[in-house]
């Protein structure tokens, strides 16, 4: 980002540059980074090199490890989402939509939320045993409430001027909810999912790391015995990429759907 | 200056299509907002009720609209009735066409839309996002979707207040020709004197709960401030009101109108006593 906005960029200062400066610094720490690990300053027991890094990742590619770790990963996070999504809508539209609902529901999961749900690990095993489920009932546990939370509160939040003015075009019940209420529960509802995404891969890393077999929890865990710093770094490596992505799919999504905002609209 | 020629005490000819009688609405234990009100609109006609900020002008159009619930007394309104309030109320994140169909139901839906947007003058922001519409745009487009209901009773509640002065003209005159091409009795609800003149065929006062003044405009139209008579007509209303304009400024009398307006314009501006100050088109209540 330019210091002066106002300036137009000049003949020795092409736009290209000024787009692309901003990523210089973080290069620069990699290369001092690089430096460093060569001139023997910086251990590899402590801190693989770039070069390492980007080795071992290539290594891991090749043999087909990473691939496969990273699949067994990205299914649970899916099958957990999925189910945590699931019951956050579902929820939510049950308590929203209904005062009885609320009254039924709310209090509980109001209850159940202020509990760090990480904590519920060593239950999970002794409920669940050491396989697959407990690590997808830990994503889905996780991501179930900031979705039932934000369209709970979108629901709610709904303008009722806008409810009032669609009774009066003759919508029905199930049509003010189609048309105006769920539509209008959206921007709220993909805050929360874009939240639960952050939370899938924070419970991921948490599952992965008691008792898995597979997974890029695992491979870090593995390396970890072998003091294998490289790998340890490509795995977290791995893990901010899929954070990074499943943001910008969110973001995506939203520009699609909500286009209809000003802040879109004006793009 | 003889203003009782131009006024006539309505005895209703037309047909009646909304018929209120002795209905009652309170919100506080004690206090009627609308106390045993009576009130007549024939088919096609064009009422405009003026009232003072919590007469129940609001509360009235909301028991004809099916909105609030009448506790007390009957209400004969017609089944197609459509509102048109002070905000625009359209659905953001339905397009323009959208907005106007919606409710519609049948397969020629979004033709009937955009011929109802076209005739506001809206037929070049059919697919427009409703929050890049300005003002008078909007109201325009909740016009149309209250007209493509072909309403037989069309509620407005302050449509033009949040117009600027020049929009406001335009759209109050757009009105005016909807209401001519289509026929549906109106009930507008506004602060403004002029205003009622300029569109209504009747003019109604509400005051402690009840209809206090009752009063046919016999002006040709389309109307215009300079008219003949029109001057006369606005100087007997603001007489009833308790509003005398020979005065310096707004000097009120001895109403409750009047007194109302006068601790109004001490305190916080409200839309009323900013009319009455920067109002373009005149005098308001």
């Amino acid at each position: 980002m330019s210091t002066f906005p106002a300036s137009p960029p000049s003949a020795t200062m092409p736009a290209a540059w000024l787009r692309y400066r901003r990523y210089l610094p973080p290069l620069l720490i990699i290369v001092l980074w690089q430096a460093a690990s060569s001139l023997g300053l910086l251990s590899t027991r402590t801190l693989a090199s770039p070069l390492m890094i980007a080795r071992t990742f290539a290594d891991l590619v090749v043999t087909g490890e990473l691939p496969r770790h990273l699949l067994v990963s990205l299914g649970r996070v899916a099958a957990g989402l999925s189910i945590g999504v699931f019951l956050g809508v579902t929820l939510a539209l049950i308590t929203g939509l209904s005062r009885r609902g609320e009254d039924l529901f709310d209090a509980s999961l109001q209850m159940l939320r202020t509990l760090p749900f990480l904590a519920l690990v060593p239950l999970f095993i002794l409920w669940f045993g050491i396989g697959e489920t407990p690590k997808i009932a830990l994503v889905a546990l996780g991501t179930m409430f900031p979705i039932y939370l934000t369209l709970f509160s979108g629901i709610r939040g709904i303008d009722a001027k806008l409810i009032e003015a669609g009774s009066t075009l003759g919508l029905t019940q199930r049509e003010l909810v189609r048309h105006i209420v769920l539509p209008g529960a959206l921007p709220a509802a993909l805050v929360g999912f874009r939240y639960a995404l952050g939370v899938a891969w924070l419970s991921l890393v948490v599952a992965e790391q008691i008792n898995a077999e597979s997974g890029i929890g695992y491979l870090v865990m593995t390396a970890r015995d072998f003091l294998r710093t490289d790998i340890i770094l490509v795995g977290l490596i791995v893990y901010a990429a899929l954070g990074l992505s499943a943001d910008q799919i969110v973001r995506t999504l939203e520009r699609s759907v909500l286009a209809w905002r000003p802040s879109f609209v004006k793009e | 200056m003889n203003v009782h020629a131009a006024f006539h005490q309505t005895t209703a000819a037309v047909p009646p299509i909304v018929q209120v009688s002795n209905l009652v609405r309170s919100f506080d234990a004690g206090t009627n907002v609308l106390d045993h009100l009576d009130l007549t609109i024939g088919d096609g006609e064009f009422v405009a009720l003026l009232g003072r900020s919590g007469s129940g002008k609001s509360t009235l159009l909301r028991t004809l609209a099916g909105l609030d619930a009448a506790p007390e007394g009957t209400v004969s309104v017609p089944p197609q009735r459509a509102v048109v309030f002070q905000e625009p109320r359209l659905i953001p994140w339905k397009p323009v066409w959208a907005n106007v169909a919606l409710g519609l139901g049948a397969s020629d839906a979004r033709e009937r839309a955009v011929a109802a947007l076209t005739e506001v003058g809206l037929g070049h922001r059919l697919d427009a996002w409703p929050l890049t519409l300005s003002g008078g745009e909007a109201q325009r487009a909740a016009l149309a979707r209250a007209l493509v209901r072909q309403p037989k009773l069309l509620l407005l509640d302050e449509p033009f207040a949040a117009l600027d002065a020049l929009t406001r003209l335009k759209t109050q005159g757009l009105v005016a020709s909807l209401w001519m091409t289509h026929r549906p009795a109106i009930l507008l609800v506004t602060h403004d004197v002029d205003e009622a003149l300029l569109l209504a065929d009747r003019v109604l006062v509400l005051d402690k709960g009840r209809i206090a003044l009752d009063w046919r405009v016999n002006l040709e139209r389309p109307r215009r401030h300079a008219q003949r008579g029109f001057a006369e007509l606005r100087a007997g209303l603001l007489r009833e009101l308790g509003i005398d304009e020979e005065e310096e400024g707004v000097e009120p009398l001895e109403s409750s109108v009047a007194a109302l307006i006068k601790a109004q314009s001490g305190g916080n501006p409200s839309p009323v006593d900013r009319d009455l100050i920067v109002s373009h088109v005149g005098v308001s209540l």
